[in-house]
């Protein structure tokens, strides 16, 4: 938000100043933002290949030195698909209810409402990830019993709906709700963002021409902002992928790979598996958590580049 | 504009704080002497011995104020290897120093020939906690343990438990059976105890991460206990002390249903043989745990945590600070603390007696 705002600013100080004669604050000012954008780049350098040459052993180990007897692939498998499982229902769960969020803070509530209620969506990002996860076993879990056992009676049928529904709650479904719950402040935030600038001779435009708020919405500010919508949610993605805390005190997992999302067998992640089994471990099975991570790292890239690619070709449109 | 103000407030006072805090503790670390001992020793290992060696570090340190003693919970694998590679002055670990990957041999070159000392300094019950309303007593025996924790056993009023438990109202509640999901010294003792009282039952590999599939698994001790608190039929295993209000399961020892008392979980150390193999000086004191015991008011089902240091230290100072704390953990006034702040058994005198020479041992080498 202002953060945004600073930054094209200062853009545009600095495009004007390189045009006459750079003065000392300017050249310290275009070194600094140099240097940082360097740093960056090398840290994440410097994680990529800490991941790779910590990891690699794992690699080229054999089935038998790993843990659980298996080879890193089979290893890594299960843990890719619950991290991925987990993340897309917190998307698919968080995505719709910010969009709403954004656009009733942007659109439609009074000013004054609007102003409070952003403030307070804003300040579920600052609960940190340990308390969502006793939340989320202390409340949400026992308050989900009921919810799951009608589930698994009335859409049994349903895949996703198996059963038999867990006792104590702690399943995949409430994983990713209370995931959903942690990214939906980043997303709505940049949701709201982009739907409140949308042109004002748009939207007046639109109602001026008869149309209802619904279709003001649906004709100026929804296309208006679908870009930023599209990077907010790989951002939230992205938290969910690398979420850890939540994860691992909520989720029973017990490695089996299913679309069950209401039983007590559910696939770990690999964030929250690494800060289960790295306590205990020692020698190879550290590398083989290590390279988990590298995966987790490359999981979270393809996502990143894919939201791009995405808003790429919306631009181009 | 009135949020960026307060962040200057804010960082100013985080600023001060972290200021402040430095000083204390650097105050702390040049504090006086008192006692008879001083310096700096660290050790590290075992989760499960985490609450206990607080408890004798806080106290000791009370009492000599001239010592400062770290123990880093990085659990036992790391603490053994930290151990070998001489960063620790001793190790809490979970399991005895193997020979298979040679940490034995390895961390007697660590020391010297014959100057490793290995003796047991917490042990610990480990219940069967449950979660059925109506049901006050349970009892198994560990066929049926085994076969509810593998789940073949899937409804509470299966008839296997109803032939342990005579007379009991069982309701047809489906059992969730609850384990751990992180690697664990519980879960080793536990699955090695199946494994050996009834290996037709349990062929699975004994090894700290629960071996069976779809149960309901949860992180750490305290998760286990909330997970089987909050779900009805639920059962799973945990250090006794940590049972608080849930129902604990009696368990088949012998002709008799045995529960998890300290008394009765030392009382199997004190009948079980030394293991050979591991015990290769006299200050090594391995157990080779007897968990098919069939002898009266011995409970099975125990965590047995070992404490690894040398008999020689290099420096004088070293060797005094060590053997006192030492002299202390095993004493009966550190057993009875780590008792009554950790749960666990204490080490009963016969077994005091058998692991002080290891102790005495110890000087500057």
């Amino acid at each position: 938000m202002s953060q945004v705002d600073t930054t094209t600013n200062a853009g545009q100080l600095l495009a004007a100043a390189s045009g006459g004669r750079r003065r000392l604050g300017d050249r310290v000012f275009s070194r600094t933002a140099v240097v940082a954008a360097v740093t960056i780049l090398a840290l994440l350098a410097g994680v990529a290949i800490f991941l790779v040459s910590e990891g690699y052993p794992a690699f080229t180990a054999s089935a038998s030195e790993l843990p659980g007897g298996k080879s890193f692939l089979d290893y890594v498998a299960p843990l890719a698909f619950g991290t991925v499982l987990a993340s897309a229902i917190a998307a698919v769960v968080a995505v719709p209810l910010a969009i709403a969020a954004a656009l009733f803070i942007t659109h439609i509530a009074p000013p004054r409402i609007a102003g409070t209620l952003g403030y307070l969506v804003d300040l579920l990002a600052a609960i940190p990830s340990i308390i969502y996860g006793l939340w989320g076993i202390f409340v949400l879990g026992p308050a989900a019993v009921p919810v799951l056992k009608w589930l698994e009676e009335k859409l049994g049928w349903v895949p996703l709906f198996e059963g038999p529904a867990s006792a104590t709650g702690r399943t995949m479904l409430v994983a990713g709700i209370v995931l959903a719950v942690m990214i939906l402040p980043i997303v709505s935030a940049i949701a709201r963002e982009a739907f409140a600038q949308t042109p004002r001779k748009l939207t007046e435009g639109a109602q001026a021409l008869g149309a209802t708020r619904w279709e003001m919405i649906r004709m100026t500010v929804l296309p208006f902002g679908k870009s930023s919508v599209i990077s907010g949610a790989m951002l939230g993605l992205g938290r969910a992928l690398g979420e850890t805390m939540a994860v691992t005190i909520i989720l029973s997992v017990s490695g089996a790979v299913s679309f069950n999302l209401i039983s007590q067998a559910n696939p770990s992640t690999i964030a929250a598996n690494i800060a289960l089994d790295f306590p205990e471990s020692s020698g190879l099975a550290i590398n083989a958590l290590i390279a988990t991570g590298l995966v987790l790292f490359a999981i979270t890239l393809v996502t990143n580049m894919a939201a791009r690619a995405v808003i790429a070709r919306q631009n181009d449109e | 504009m009135t949020s960026s103000k307060w962040f200057v407030v804010l960082s100013a006072a985080v600023a001060l704080a972290i200021a402040l805090a430095a000083c204390g503790s650097s105050g702390d670390t040049t504090g006086g002497s008192g006692g008879g001992v001083s310096g700096e020793i660290a050790g590290a290992g075992s989760t499960a011995q985490q609450a206990a060696q607080e408890a004798w570090i806080a106290e000791f340190e009370s009492e000599n104020s001239g010592v400062t003693i770290s123990y880093d919970p990085v659990g036992s694998g790391g603490g053994r290897e930290q151990f070998i590679a001489g960063g620790t002055a001793y190790a809490g670990s979970d399991a005895a120093l193997s020979t298979e990957e040679g940490e034995l041999e390895k961390a007697e070159k660590r020391c010297a020939p014959g100057q490793l000392i290995e003796i047991p300094d917490y042990i610990s019950p480990i219940a069967i906690i449950y979660n059925l309303p109506g049901v006050e007593e349970l009892q198994l025996d560990p066929e049926t343990l085994a076969k509810i924790f593998n789940q073949e056993i899937t409804s509470w009023n299966d008839r296997a438990i109803a032939a342990d438990n005579p007379g009991a109202e069982l309701p047809d509640t489906r059992i969730t059976p609850v384990n751990r999901s992180d690697e664990s010294g519980t879960t080793e003792n536990f699955t090695e105890y199946l494994s050996e009282v009834v290996p037709s039952v349990w062929s699975y590999e004994v090894s700290g991460d629960w071996p069976v599939k779809g149960g309901e698994a949860a992180s750490g001790t305290s998760g286990v206990v909330e997970a089987v608190a909050a779900g009805e039929g639920a059962i799973g295993y945990a250090d006794a002390s940590q049972a608080g209000e849930l129902g604990v399961a009696k368990v088949k020892v012998g002709s008799e249903y045995a529960e998890p008392t300290p008394e009765a979980a030392a009382k199997v150390l004190e009948e079980s043989p030394l293991d050979k193999e591991l015990s290769p000086s006299k200050y090594t004191i391995a157990y080779k745990l007897d968990r098919k015991t069939e002898s009266e008011g011995t409970y099975p089902i125990v965590l047995t945590s070992y404490l690894i240091a040398c008999t020689k230290y290099d420096s004088a100072e070293e060797a005094s600070a060590v053997k006192a704390y030492l002299e202390y953990v095993i004493s009966p006034e550190g057993q009875k603390l780590a008792a009554e702040q950790a749960g666990s058994a204490p080490l009963s005198s016969a077994l005091t007696s058998k692991v002080t020479p290891a102790i005495e041992a110890i000087e500057a080498g």
